[in-house]
């Protein structure tokens, strides 16, 4: 079994600008993967070169052992395209946007009734089917763009930041919807720029930046890999500050991060659960009251920031 | 090394290219500024022309102002429905539309191809219209049905070349509106030819632009066509003068933007 894309050393180019600046990536199958960046990072451009919509000006992409430049027909049989990159046009009715997709893709009249049917039936599209989708809201638009990619039963499915600009309530849509494709053996490849979403639907996040890959793993590898363990302390009175701030810098290898403001102290360390006793013991001799005590993973964003050159801005 | 087998083939080309002319259509019938906009504003230049002009200029030769008129006004609301290629392909563009039917296992050819033929046969509604309606404000044939449909036919076919060209233009217009902005070609191209008063009743150097210019040929082969000796007596040639120019201008268009839109679609 070819491994779902493997790039090697890709490069495009628009004008003076590397979108793509040499990047490498294979990804096995049989996972949900993420590609993070923040905007500009080159997401867009990897999704459309792997959709063959932009041909690379250099190094190799493959997608399922199909070379995407020079097997073009091959790479299209085998995706769906859907979010920022793709639409669908809106004078039409939601079923007369699927049979369209999939008469495309070469379906039968009767295979394409099928297959509208089914797809709607699955993204609980059927109440609106008959609608004009000029009349659809941003949600159920962007579930009717989810669904075009998946009426020719795609191999991958390549979904180009689909919550960008959705209220919180039709995004858990999308991500159920898209969660429950993953579950049922359709391969998904979504860019986002939010962390969370990556968190909550990828098994494997690659992080892009400036057109090359700079960090890929699980979620919880990634967040291992920007180091350590934090403890967080919240102090009742704003005068016990500096009396924890001591406390904790004896204890801990570095300063923790103070914010004055919240009276809250942030420590990093490797090895969480048995500082966070030599924590708990030394605030409590130096008689500080505590609001709240916790232990806890570095969260995406802490990598996020470690890693890409936003970091530096920070 | 080891692939997977892409499944199914896509759709075949002219089930594409139908496929993507149907999606054309419907959006054209069910926009009314699309439908009603053009239609209205067709029927509105026609009275002008017909009443307004009609009274100041009763004949031109032996011919009747409104069978001078009709052929010219019928050939010329051709390339006004053709600007709507222009504006339709750069809205595609910029939707995404384009990006999806290209991710799509078909021909990006038909992509193109389905919208310039779905644009063409909106172009020939509007000339059965526009034709109707000169009968009603009093357009005779004066040489048979046979060649009248002709110059409907060759009518459909210079509709097709500048659906062609506005598309084109669209490619590289960059928005709908900028696309919508490139409609001041069309006056020029209309206004300056023979459609709506003799070449030769124009100052020297304009004439030379409007007797050069793609439009003035065809019309006055559909003139020649639909009325016979009387225009080629107003006219001054026969059909000889002005058919080969009409056929030249439709496959010059046609040769140069075609490939320009094949370019255009592969960089999209």
């Amino acid at each position: 079994m070819p491994a779902l894309i493997e790039a090697e050393g890709l490069i495009k180019t628009f004008g003076s600008v590397r979108a793509l600046d040499g990047l490498d990536l294979t990804v096995p199958t049989g996972q949900i993967v993420a590609l993070l960046g923040p905007n500009g990072a080159g997401k867009t451009t990897f999704i459309r070169t792997l959709a063959t919509l932009l041909r690379p000006d250099g190094g190799r992409l493959n997608l399922l052992g199909h070379d995407v430049a020079r097997s073009a027909s091959e790479v299209r049989r085998l995706i769906g395209l859907a979010g920022q990159s793709a639409a669908v046009e809106s004078t039409m009715t939601g079923r007369e946007n699927l049979t369209m997709v999939a008469r495309l893709y070469g379906q039968s009249r009767r295979q394409a009734a099928a297959s509208t049917a089914d797809v709607l039936d699955r993204l609980g599209l059927g109440e609106f089917a008959g609608r004009p989708v000029k009349t659809y809201s941003g949600g159920q638009r962007r579930r009717l763009d989810l669904g075009a990619s998946l009426v020719g039963s795609p191999r991958l499915l390549l979904l180009d930041e689909p919550t960008t600009g959705l209220d919180p309530r039709s995004r858990n849509e999308l991500w159920d919807a898209t969660r429950h494709l993953g579950a049922t053996g359709t391969e998904i490849l979504l860019s986002t720029q939010y962390l969370d979403e990556a968190d909550q639907l990828a098994a494997r996040i690659v992080i892009i930046d400036a057109g090359r890959v700079v960090a890929e793993g699980t979620p919880g590898e990634l967040k291992s890999r920007a180091g350590t363990d934090r403890i967080e302390v919240h102090v009742r009175d704003a005068g016990d500050v500096d009396v924890a701030t001591r406390v904790l810098t004896a204890i801990g290898l570095n300063p923790p991060e103070v914010d004055t403001a919240t009276r809250r102290l942030t420590l990093a360390c490797p090895d969480g659960p048995t500082v966070m006793a030599a924590v708990t013991a030394g605030l409590v001799e130096a008689g500080v009251a505590i609001d709240d005590l916790t232990l806890r993973r570095p969260t995406l964003d802490e990598v996020f920031l470690a890693l890409t050159s936003q970091g530096a801005l920070v | 090394m080891t692939t997977i087998a892409a499944p199914r083939p896509g759709a075949s080309y002219p089930v594409a290219v139908v496929t993507v002319g149907v999606r054309a259509a419907r959006k054209f019938i069910r926009t009314p500024a699309l439908l009603l906009g053009g239609t209205v504003s067709g029927v509105m230049f026609l009275l002008i022309f017909r009443y307004v002009f009609g009274g100041a200029v009763a004949h031109i030769g032996t011919m009747t102002y409104v069978d001078f008129l009709a052929p010219g006004f019928i050939v010329t609301s051709t390339i006004f429905s053709a600007m709507n290629s222009g504006t339709g392909m750069a809205e595609d563009l910029q939707e995404g539309l384009v990006d999806r039917l290209r991710s799509l296992p078909i021909s990006g050819s038909a992509i193109v191809f389905g919208r310039v033929l779905a644009d063409t046969l909106m172009a020939g509604w509007g000339l059965a219209l526009t034709a109707g309606c000169s009968f009603a404000v009093g357009l005779r044939l004066h040489n048979g049905v046979g060649p009248a449909l002709g110059a409907f036919g060759l009518s459909l076919l210079f509709a097709m070349a500048f659906c062609w060209l506005f598309t084109a233009l669209g490619f590289f217009s960059g928005s709908a509106q900028a696309a919508q902005s490139l409609a001041f070609l069309v006056f020029p191209l209309s206004f300056v030819s023979s459609a709506y008063v003799p070449v030769k009743t124009m100052p020297g150097w304009m004439q030379a632009f409007a007797a050069n210019q793609p439009v003035t040929p065809m019309v006055n082969t559909a003139r020649i066509l639909t009325e016979g000796h009387a225009a080629v007596a107003a006219l001054g040639h026969p059909l000889s003068a002005y058919l080969p120019a009409a056929l030249l201008w439709t496959a010059g268009i046609m040769a140069a933007t075609v490939p320009l839109c094949a370019w255009k679609l592969r960089r999209a």
